[in-house]
């Protein structure tokens, strides 16, 4: 499971907030409402689908939402393709129940989504039009097998770091996909860093794929956490809804923390000479981040941005037949029932 | 006599999981589904996969009925003056022992 820390401003703001049962309320009234709203945020309380909400807190909710679930979509994508090529049969089932998982955890989330007004056709028409965006670190390749465990141990890891505090997100449905996803994740995490542990015991060769894989993903794994608090404007925002618990620098330096010991045990170094443990601080420094980098990827010129929009297209354009004779067998069962009652 | 148009989207349906012989179904989510079958396939698939339940039931959304968060304090603040209603409120002496 995935998610960029941050949700950012997606091609077109074309969701118009607000479900149909919402009257539009006077501007007294509306005060009043907006004052219980943040009395109940101040009390850490949580709001539900049919609690009144600001226009604002829904729709970025509904696209930082919609975004983790198409990131969890899309993020099938770099681990099915090793599916057919995992070393053994045990890899191969495990790398199964973790796609798999990925899927459901798409499914909880559109489903949360769902509950702010926003159709699932209406949310795959924006991921499936590019619209849309998800994590972009599904935007670069998996080139060979040391990336499923780099994957799992650091992709997983980040997204962890970042979920388990969105376990108390003041949106309900959000919180409790979230809580249904973390119970999911920690087997994604360790079977990843498992997978690398057996090749750091294997050949010279099996040790610098891993170390190789480290030194493509270390970088783009930081970035997922978003921009630097300075450059993240509606972070304050997110935190002030309950919706975001730790700013994105926060969150990246507990990563970098929980992950440099995991390294070492490992055998990998990790690719950033600056990396260095600061005691006043009780925490470890790291050199730049390349954010032009990220911008770029985000804005649809990584290297794999096109390739996944259009697997994902295909295999929702191929699915098609699948879903019309669903529905047909459905509206022929209905009929059949009809008949007989008649 | 009427007969519904073939469904365009599939519809929702919330899903209630019993995790364990002798427990109640707990709502865990919902999923689009064709009809009541495949809903159970799909809950399934979606919500049982570490045997996480022994039985499910699957719902149409729209049939659900539900109280309207406004209604709230209608609803439930009657209850809170009554705390006669709970055992903590009638003392009774120690030797007694547990009541």
């Amino acid at each position: 499971m995935y998610t960029q820390s941050f949700s950012v401003p997606d091609d077109t703001a074309g969701n118009t907030s607000g479900p149909k049962g919402v009257p539009a309320a006077a501007s007294a009234a509306e005060a009043e409402l907006q004052a219980a709203f943040d009395a109940r945020i101040d009390q850490d309380g949580r709001i539900e689908p049919r609690d009144w909400m600001p226009a604002a807190y829904r729709k970025t909710l509904v696209r930082q939402i919609s975004q983790h679930a198409h990131s969890e979509i899309v993020g099938m994508l770099p681990e099915g393709n090793w599916i057919s090529r995992a070393p053994s049969l045990k890899r191969k089932a495990i790398l199964i129940a973790k796609v798999q998982d990925e899927g459901g955890h798409g499914l909880y989330l559109y489903s949360a989504a769902e509950t702010l007004g926003t159709s699932r056709a209406e949310m795959l028409e924006g991921l499936h039009s590019g619209k849309a965006k998800y994590s972009s670190i599904f935007n670069y390749p998996t080139l060979n097998w040391a990336d499923m465990g780099v994957i799992g141990w650091l992709v997983d890891g980040a997204a962890i770091m970042n979920q388990i505090p969105l376990c108390r997100c003041s949106y309900g449905p959000y919180a409790r996909a979230m809580v249904r996803v973390c119970k999911e994740e920690s087997f994604h995490q360790r079977q990843g860093y498992e997978a690398l542990l057996v090749l750091m015991q294997g050949t010279q060769a099996q040790r610098e794929m891993v170390q190789d894989a480290v030194n493509r993903y270390w970088w783009k794994c930081l970035a997922m956490f978003g921009p630097p608090d300075a450059d993240s404007p509606n972070s304050q925002q997110g935190m002030r809804w309950g919706i975001k618990r730790f700013t994105n620098d926060d969150l990246r330096q507990k990563f970098i923390d929980a992950t440099v010991p995991q390294a070492r045990v490992l055998g990998v170094t990790l690719p950033d000479p600056e990396l260095k443990w600061n005691e006043e601080r009780g925490h470890y420094d790291h050199g730049p981040i390349d954010w032009d980098e990220f911008w770029q990827v985000v804005n649809g010129h990584g290297p794999m941005n096109k390739e996944r929009l259009a697997t994902r297209v295909k295999a929702h354009e191929q699915g098609a037949w699948v879903r019309e004779a669903a529905a047909a067998h459905a509206a022929k069962q209905q009929q059949r029932q009809l008949k007989e009652a008649a | 006599m009427s007969t519904q148009p073939a469904l365009k989207d599939w519809p929702l349906w919330e899903v209630f999981v019993r995790s364990k012989q002798g427990l109640e179904h707990k709502h865990c989510g919902s999923l689009h589904a064709s009809d009541s079958a495949h809903a159970l396939q799909m809950a399934r698939d979606v919500y049982t996969r570490r045997q996480e339940g022994v039985s499910i039931w699957v719902v149409p959304s729209h049939l659900i009925a539900a109280s309207d968060p406004e209604d709230k304090a209608l609803m439930f603040d009657p209850a809170s003056d009554k705390i006669y209603r709970h055992p903590t409120f009638y003392e009774i002496p120690d030797e007694v022992g547990h009541m």
